[in-house]
């Protein structure tokens, strides 16, 4: 029979790499409809700037000549806002927990029971490969972006151990936001309809991940509150290690801490897979 | 051995009660009543190896919760069940690997690829290798005639080239055990002959063990030697498709072809006139009077030709089923008691 065949790490790779490779293809099945959604992301970018313009104008310009808001120039600010959308284009996961949700409500996620293979896992490959797709067709206007506004990035490219540090910390901010809308999704064990915390999740994250705004102009007490939860760590933490805001002796830590925030919701997602599975299978499946 | 072993197998699910109107509702928001359903109870039963068995029962009999249960999809609220010595919801990958659920209404295709990709992919979740793949997949296209589809978009093909994608994704790593859920609901007649006809010669080929559900007796005549009747989650029935007509059917028919200027007038003295098509006539009469009433008929009427035959097999079962959504079996009334 099928035993005695690669069942172990080496199958799992080979699995994985199968299923990056078909969800890729399926990506690029509606080619017209992905780059059409991938470029359109775009347009915000310039409602956005022009918004920080017209706040920078009612700001009072400082002793070096320039308007500056909680130490943010303009050009930082558009500087940091280019940045935390490509922190978002790691950590976001357009239709991952609804998709979790409607695979638990229609029964699909049966196929994940009756096969020898794991949810999670074969979730993350898929979303891999529908990051590669994105990146692959977004890489070009992304480029053309940065290199048009390259003015408004005032100290240039980083130092090595920062550059380093925003490369680990998008990863990260990829896995994380993976995992965290994972458990999102699989609250739909518990729920029928996930809607409602999903939209609520949608609207605490785009504040408090920093895409609207840089997280350190929070007043006191908010901030440090803000700054240990861990949704900074999908936007905002990786612009700021970009633009050299973290003092460097604190960058090790910050990373440790990503990693750490990562590695529970790791545990709670599968946790959370496990219970909802008992449930689903006691309750009716 | 037995391939399949159940011993006194139950599933209860709790399900919320919703109220009518909205006052209920609002109060249903804080305050549920639930309902117990009892899906499955205390079936026992045993499969050899090889075997062909359909499940039959109405609709919520607890045919499909009990290929649910057998499959690993949901845990038991008693009982036991092994399938090849394992027991399934301990999900195992090792008893993962040698099974196949199909669902009829069901699809664990990718919509948008071609199936062979979806294939590509369960030889590396089931570990196949490249050859037996190669092997299998060339054997299963060629018994289902159908190489030309492996590369055209799920979502373009008919329900019934679906089908025959589903049942090759399902076959691919050769399972012992296969579970089939309606395999051939929603088919034309066309489709659903070519899947019964897949499925007879492969099993008669593999010699594997499958059991399926199914609401079209078509499948079950065609496939099953051995048939079980589920209904309100017992074991009504177990045996050949044919005892089914002796164990739930108390009638027979006679057709008698009327000579030419032969009145049909009287003939429903017998019993029930099913269908009066002249000089065709069709009476549906007790099991035990079919001598006497034969004898008499052939007495008083000039016939032509007459013919003994049993009612259809449908007839015979939705007669059985009407019954016991009545309500009216014993075994179920005291099933119901008990657990309360």
């Amino acid at each position: 029979m099928s035993e005695g065949v690669a069942t172990g790490w080496r199958g799992r790779v080979s699995a994985w790499w199968t299923i990056l490779r078909i969800a890729l293809e399926e990506r690029l099945v509606y080619r017209g409809d992905f780059a059409l959604g991938t470029l359109m992301r775009f347009l915000p970018i310039i409602t956005q700037i022009f918004l920080w313009w017209a706040v920078f104008e009612t700001v009072p310009v400082g002793a070096d000549g320039k308007s500056r808001l909680v130490g943010y120039g303009f050009s930082d600010m558009v500087a940091y806002y280019l940045l935390t959308m490509m922190g978002r284009a790691f950590s976001s996961m357009p239709g991952l927990a609804t998709g979790i949700a409607r695979q638990i409500r229609d029964g699909e996620v049966k196929k994940y029971l009756v096969q020898p293979i794991d949810m999670l896992g074969f979730l993350f490959w898929a979303r891999v490969a529908h990051k590669l797709a994105y990146y692959s067709v977004a890489a070009i206007p992304f480029g053309i972006v940065f290199f048009l506004c390259r003015g408004y990035f005032e100290r240039g490219w980083p130092a090595t151990p920062y550059l380093a540090a925003f490369i680990a910390s998008l990863l990260m901010a990829f896995v994380l936001g993976f995992l965290v809308e994972a458990c999102l999704g699989l609250v739909g064990f518990w729920m029928l309809e996930i809607s409602s915390l999903l939209f609520l999740y949608m609207l605490f994250s785009f504040f408090l991940s920093g895409h609207m705004f840089p997280l350190d102009m929070l007043p006191q007490p908010i901030a440090t509150i803000v700054n240990f939860l861990p949704l900074k760590y999908l936007a905002y933490f990786p612009a700021t290690v970009f633009l050299e805001k973290v003092p460097i002796d604190r960058l090790g830590w910050e990373l440790l801490v990503q990693a750490l925030w990562t590695l529970l919701f790791f545990w709670l997602a599968r946790t959370m897979y496990q219970r909802g599975v008992q449930r689903y299978s006691g309750f009716g499946g | 051995m037995a391939i399949i072993e159940i011993e006194n197998l139950e599933k209860t699910y709790r399900v919320y009660q919703k109220p009518e109107g909205l006052g209920a509702s609002l109060k249903g928001l804080w305050k549920r009543e639930y309902r117990t359903v009892q899906a499955v109870r205390g079936v026992s039963l045993k499969v050899e190896a090889g075997e062909l068995v359909a499940f039959l029962g109405p609709n919520g009999a607890g045919k499909t919760t009990t290929l649910k249960l057998l499959s690993g999809v949901i845990y038991p609220t008693s009982g036991t069940a092994r399938v090849m010595g394992y027991i399934p919801w301990e999900r195992d990958d090792r008893y993962r690997r040698r099974f196949a659920l199909v669902m009829g209404q069901k699809n664990q295709l990718w919509w948008d690829l071609p199936a062979q990709e979806s294939f590509r992919l369960h030889q590396q979740i089931y570990g196949i290798d490249p050859e037996a793949f190669r092997r299998t997949l060339g054997e299963l296209t060629e018994l289902l005639a159908c190489g030309e589809l492996l590369g055209r978009p799920v979502r373009e093909l008919s329900l019934g080239e679906r089908m025959k994608m589903e049942l090759i994704a399902a076959l691919l790593h050769s399972p012992e055990v296969l579970f089939l859920d309606e395999p051939t609901i929603g088919l034309d007649v066309v489709a659903q002959h070519n899947i019964q006809q897949f499925l007879k010669q492969y099993q008669a080929d593999r010699k594997i063990t499958v059991l399926l559900t199914s609401h079209y007796m078509k499948d079950v005549a065609a496939l099953c030697k051995r048939v079980i009747v589920i209904a309100k989650g017992t074991v009504q029935y177990d045996g050949s498709l044919t005892g089914i007509i002796d164990r739930f059917s108390a009638s027979k028919r006679i057709t008698v072809q009327l000579a030419e200027g032969q009145s049909s007038l009287g003939l429903d003295r017998y019993g029930t006139v099913v269908k009066e098509e002249l000089p065709r006539v069709q009476i549906q009469i007790p099991r035990g009077q079919v001598s006497r009433v034969l004898a008499d008929l052939l007495e008083r009427y000039t016939v032509d030709d007459v013919a003994v035959e049993d009612p259809p097999l449908e007839e015979a079962i939705a007669g059985f089923f009407a019954e016991m959504a009545e309500g009216q079996g014993s075994s179920v009334g005291s099933a119901e008691g008990r657990k309360r």
